[in-house]
């Protein structure tokens, strides 16, 4: 008998080792453990024996079950890891096509521009403030210094829709609008990001609409000082770290001194490249100490207050930045050309 | 401004300064240049001296020439009429540099040539200098040139020219004195100035001459005579000097009122007196007044011209234009000179319908009156010396100007803190000297004085900017302001615009901006309530001419210009105003639009894509108005839609009720393709107030979901089972949605199914089927006996 269940025992361990799928170790399992199974059938035979031999061969019999049961246990767990791989290995796919394209719109870049000013100048505790692009002659011209028939209004030739009405030609007007409508005449720090309005005919350098930003602090004892320190914080915060700025004297109606600034070339660092045009600096805006008939003329005491105001223009600073050479790029929105601005800054470094 | 270096060296010693430095020292004074460069920019040009001069035996016309060159003797071959034995030429040697090109050793029919002999209008002149005989042959110099010495140096037409361009305050430096009185402060320089000696007859103008000035345009206005002119050719140094100053010489008389003009930035005037009569009345024209001006045209005057006029008509538009009549020509014997200053705004007006001349821009932006009697003279010293002419004493005078120098208060500390630089006492009474200001000092306060020929210098400021240029912007060092810690912030509309553009780019449209000046036909377009137009006075052209009231026109040339370009899927929108006028007053609303067509999202080999539809373009607005807050205060109509959309696919956007915007196809007879557009009010949603984000408890229970089937006319909205549905479905119903429409085989024609997904939950308890059931079916019966539905059989 116990021959016979050793016998047994050896014939499922072989027959087990065999095995090479799931199927045929359930169909082996069921074949040996099943009710109509040898298993069960030595069993059964217990009935004719001795209560010692019962005992005994009990013994045996559930060890030899517990051992057949481990056998098949591992057997399964080794086949269905097997059949796992070969399911991983079936699914393998090709990661070299291309993916589904997911779409993320661009920002354009005359906004990159100006959200990155507006945030420099936010974080310096500078409001953000607006104004009409139909503007009144009074505020783009006359508040600035400009009266009527003054020579330095041909720079700006406007476009007029009635003799007191026209298209802004620069975003100043919002800085007599601001003064102005500051009854209590405090301290201001605004930058006035638009669009303006040229009657210049387009080509590669000139645009009959493009935007500015304009700068304005107000305040006792504003100097020439804070401005070049406020600009240099524009420079690097544009175009990098190392930059520095420059002042040239220059001629606006509504500041006096007036000026010119330049930043070092930020291709070269200051030794000259076709950028700069050999130079080392790039002009990039104007500025100057706010008129005093300006200041005068918006409510301001032009002896208890001074003031900055700097114009730049995001167009041309996008341009300096990204190298584009066409200005009519910004307004033909050729996707190609917007889709290249879709993605962080990076540096140079 | 073109500023000769043989000019300005009259006036102030350049012995020592380079042309270069000077421009550049002149940049950081704040006056740019265009360019710097020589009035001929030719090299390896010497004085030549023809020896012998053979015909060519081979050719018909070049001559076979040895030509003495003071170090050696060179045979040139020259094709010119006009060459001849014993003249004196120019050469360009071997290696010169014309604007031509460069000359080299060169064979002609078989004889070698070793130079060229040279017309004035290969040197490179500007051809507006040239006459016609200066290209129809060589040029032969006078006798007294010498041989192998540089040729335009000799000519004097080596001279170096600065082209600046001024800023429009600087009317001093629109004159050759003004600008050595510059060039002197930069350098630290004395200016030396003409000295003017006349030598007048016994004649004087006053006993002659009659003077009425009856407008008050006129400051200043002085006369005189000079009587037997002969007219001819101008000295050399005159010609080169207005050459170099980009005035084209005429004869001697004319140049010197350029001249004078130049040196003195003093427009003259001169008439020829005979012509002139005695009378000379300056007055503003009457309108319908005409008068042919030297340019041979008759002009139609207006009330804003001021005219000088004689005894019976206009002779000349005053600072603009000078008059037929009265012009000098080649047998003017006598002139009458005037120097005179007017009103700049009118001369701004007329020059600007007129001609905008050398004269009439000086007068446009201010004239010394200080230099108006200098400049006078200074015509007549010229006249007398170079013309021949005899001065008569006295001068016709009307004058109301002051010539005082302007006092200006200064105090120390307003320089110190306007330029924010440590500028001392000492360093300011070394630099107003400089700049030819004089001063006294009181309790550190500098009462300046500023000479008249400065126009631009009247406050403190203007001051305090000079004494900045020379001490130098450069030592500004930069600090920030300091004021009282406060944070910045964003206007409401740079706000709403950022969210809109984040928003709208995660959802895949590319951000464009657009002009906002559009053409006629353009301007009705996608205008969705009637609205007055602001239309410009003088448009540039018929493609920029009136304001926009609507983004979308614009989207659509975007959409072309890129479909040209073979781009299928465009998905893009504009913030940016629309501008109208309500009554007298002028609109610029904020406004989004958005234009999207082609494949949304695909992938090509995988054969998935996800088509631009109505449905989608919902879908963008739906979340973008979620995302601004405005879920459930929204709705879409069908009500007067607008005419360029198609009258079936497309909708009003209403938030609270109020219309603020559409949504739609746009209509084939405007765009063929399918392409669908969106605008929103934003000047509407800027206002909004919206409720903060509040925290909703998750549901505990789980919720119970049904589907219902129905059949209805097409006529019936989806919006309208669903309200019926809502208004049955109690409490308990928690969602509804559509998933399956259906038209086609086992529906009537006229007829579609509508399938919706219902969802049943209660936060307080798990519901049991009973009370869904009675819902459900209460729904059931809801639909089909209010609405012309039925139940659709599985």
């Amino acid at each position: 008998m116990k021959e016979k269940v050793e016998n047994l025992k050896k014939e499922i361990t072989e027959k087990v080792k065999e095995v090479i799928s799931l199927k045929e170790l359930n169909d082996l399992k069921v074949e040996y453990l099943g009710k109509k199974g040898p298993i069960n059938e030595l069993s059964s035979m217990m009935r004719d024996l001795s209560v010692d031999e019962k005992k005994e061969f009990g013994r045996v019999l559930n060890e030899v079950k517990t051992e057949v049961g481990n056998l098949f246990d591992t057997a399964r767990k080794e086949l269905e890891e097997k059949e796992l791989n070969e399911k991983l290995e079936r699914e393998k796919i090709d990661i070299t096509l291309p993916s589904s394209k997911v779409h993320v719109g661009s920002t354009h870049p005359i906004t990159k521009v100006i959200e990155e000013i507006e945030d420099l100048f936010v974080s310096m505790g500078y409001d953000v403030v607006e104004g009409p692009e139909i503007e009144e002659d009074l505020y783009n011209f006359e508040k600035l210094n400009l009266p009527k028939g003054h020579p330095a209004r041909d720079a700006q030739d406007s476009f007029y829709i009635t003799e007191e009405m026209l298209l802004r030609t620069q975003t100043s007007p919002v800085q007599a609008r601001t003064m102005d409508a500051n009854l209590e005449k405090t301290p201001i720090r605004v930058i006035c990001p638009g669009k303006v309005y040229r009657r210049d005919d387009d080509d590669a350098t000139h645009s009959h609409q493009f935007t500015q930003i304009e700068g304005l602090v107000v305040g006792e004892n504003i100097s020439l000082s804070h401005l070049k320190g406020t600009l240099e914080e524009v420079a690097k915060k544009l175009f990098g770290e190392d930059r520095e700025v420059r002042f040239r004297p220059s001629f606006f109606p509504f500041t006096e001194p007036s000026l010119e600034v330049d930043v070092s070339c930020f291709k070269c660092g200051g030794s000259g490249c076709s950028i700069c045009k050999g130079t080392g600096w790039i002009e990039i805006l104007g500025s100057g100490m706010v008129h005093p008939n300006v200041l005068r003329g918006c409510g301001y005491d032009p002896e208890k207050y001074t003031g900055f105001a700097f114009g730049m223009g995001p167009e041309r600073i996008a341009m300096l930045k990204y190298g584009i050479h066409d200005i009519r790029n910004f307004y033909i929105d050729d996707l190609r050309f917007l889709e290249d601005f879709n993605r962080v800054e990076g540096s140079e470094e | 401004m073109r500023l000769s270096k043989d000019f300005l060296s009259d006036y102030i010693d350049l012995s020592n300064i380079s042309y270069s430095d000077l421009a550049d020292k002149m940049v950081f004074a704040g006056n740019e240049y265009e360019s710097i460069g020589k009035l001929c920019n030719a090299t390896g040009l010497v004085v030549g001296y023809v020896e012998t001069c053979e015909n060519h035996p081979e050719s018909d016309h070049l001559h076979i020439c040895n030509v003495n060159l003071g170090s050696e003797t060179v045979q040139i071959l020259c094709g010119a009429p006009n060459v001849k034995a014993g003249e004196k030429v120019i050469v360009a040697t071997v290696g010169a540099e014309l604007p031509g090109g460069t000359i080299k050793k060169a064979k002609l029919a078989g004889m070698e040539s070793h130079g060229m002999i040279c017309s004035l209008a290969e040197l490179g002149l500007e051809s507006k200098y040239l006459k016609e005989e200066d290209s129809a042959g060589i040029h032969i110099l006078d006798d007294d040139a010498p041989v192998g010495e540089d040729a335009l140096h000799y000519l004097g037409l080596d001279d170096e020219i600065i082209d600046f361009e001024l800023t429009a305050d600087r009317a001093d430096l629109l004159s050759v004195i003004g600008m050595a009185y510059e060039v002197g402060a930069i350098y630290d320089k004395k200016v030396t100035l003409p000295e003017i000696h006349l030598h007048e007859t016994k004649e004087n103008i006053n006993d002659i001459m009659k003077l009425e000035v009856k407008t008050e345009n006129c400051s200043i206005y002085l006369g005189k005579i000079v009587r037997n002119v002969t007219i001819k050719e101008s000295p050399k140094f005159i010609k080169n000097r207005l050459m170099a100053s980009g005035i084209r010489p005429i004869n001697n008389v004319v140049d010197i009122s350029n001249y004078v003009m130049l040196e003195y930035g003093q427009p003259l005037h001169f008439f020829d007196k005979d012509r002139l009569g005695d009378e000379v009345i300056v007055r503003m024209s009457s309108n319908e007044e005409t008068l042919t001006t030297l340019d041979g045209k008759e002009r139609t005057l207006k009330d804003t011209d001021i005219v000088i006029a004689n005894a019976n008509v206009p002779v000349a538009l005053a600072g603009v234009m000078g008059g037929l009549e009265t012009e000098i020509e080649k047998d003017t014997k006598n002139i009458f000179i005037e120097a005179a200053i007017f009103e700049p705004t009118h001369i701004r007006y007329t020059s600007k319908a007129i001609l905008r001349s050398e004269a009439s821009s000086r007068y446009e932006k201010g004239v010394d009156p200080y230099r108006t009697l200098l400049a006078l003279n200074r015509a007549c010293e010229l006249l007398e010396l170079y013309a021949g002419g005899e001065v008569s004493s006295g001068v016709l005078t009307h004058d109301t100007t002051n010539k005082e120098d302007k006092k200006i208060e200064v105090p120390l500390e307003k320089v110190q803190s306007v330029l924010g630089m440590p500028i001392t006492k000492e360093d300011v009474c070394e630099i107003l000297p400089r700049l030819g200001f004089s001063y006294e000092i009181k309790y550190n306060t500098f009462e300046v004085s500023v000479p008249t020929r400065r126009l631009d210098v009247n406050i403190k400021e203007d001051v305090i900017a000079e004494i900045g240029k020379i001490y130098g912007y450069n030592k500004v060092v930069g600090t920030l302001p300091i004021d009282k810690i406060r944070k910045g912030t964003y206007s409401k509309k740079a706000k709403l615009e950022r969210v809109i553009r984040k928003q709208l780019t995660a959802l895949g449209l590319n951000q464009v901006i657009t002009y906002s000046l559009v053409s006629e036909e353009d301007i009705e377009k996608f205008v969705s309530s009637e609205k007055d137009s602001v239309i410009l006075n003088s448009p540039m052209s018929e493609d920029r001419k009136i304001m926009r009231k609507s983004l979308i026109p614009s989207l659509l040339h975007v959409y072309e210009y890129n479909i040209a370009r073979n781009r299928k899927d465009i998905s893009i929108f504009e913030t940016g105003s629309i501008y109208y006028k309500e009554k007298e007053t002028y609109k610029e609303d904020f406004t989004l639009s958005g234009l999207m067509s082609g494949v949304y999202e695909e992938n090509t080999w995988q054969g998935n894509k996800m088509n631009v539809d109505f449905y989608l373009v919902k879908g963008i607005i739906e979340n973008l108005l979620g995302f601004l807050g405005l879920t459930n205060r929204y709705q879409f109509d069908t009500e007067n839609l607008v005419k360029e959309l198609h009258p079936g696919m497309s909708a009003r956007i209403l938030i609270d009720r109020e219309v603020v915007g559409f949504i739609g196809r746009v209509h084939p007879s405007v765009c063929k393709q399918e392409v669908y557009v969106f605008e929103l009010n934003l000047q509407k949603v800027l206002d909004l107030k919206v409720k903060p984000i509040k925290f909703k408890e998750i549901p505990k229970f789980p919720s119970v979901k049904k589907d219902v089937a129905f059949i209805v006319k097409k006529e019936i909205t989806s919006k309208e089972i669903e309200e019926v549905i809502k208004k049955a479905g109690s409490r308990i119903l928690t969602n509804i949605d559509v998933f399956d429409v259906y038209e086609g085989e086992n529906v009537k024609e006229d007829e579609k199914s509508i399938a919706y997904a219902l969802t049943f939950s209660d936060p307080n308890k798990t519901l049991n089927d009973e009370e869904v059931t009675v819902i459900f079916e209460k729904i059931i019966d809801e639909v089909t006996s209010k609405l012309p539905a039925e139940l659709r059989n599985k």
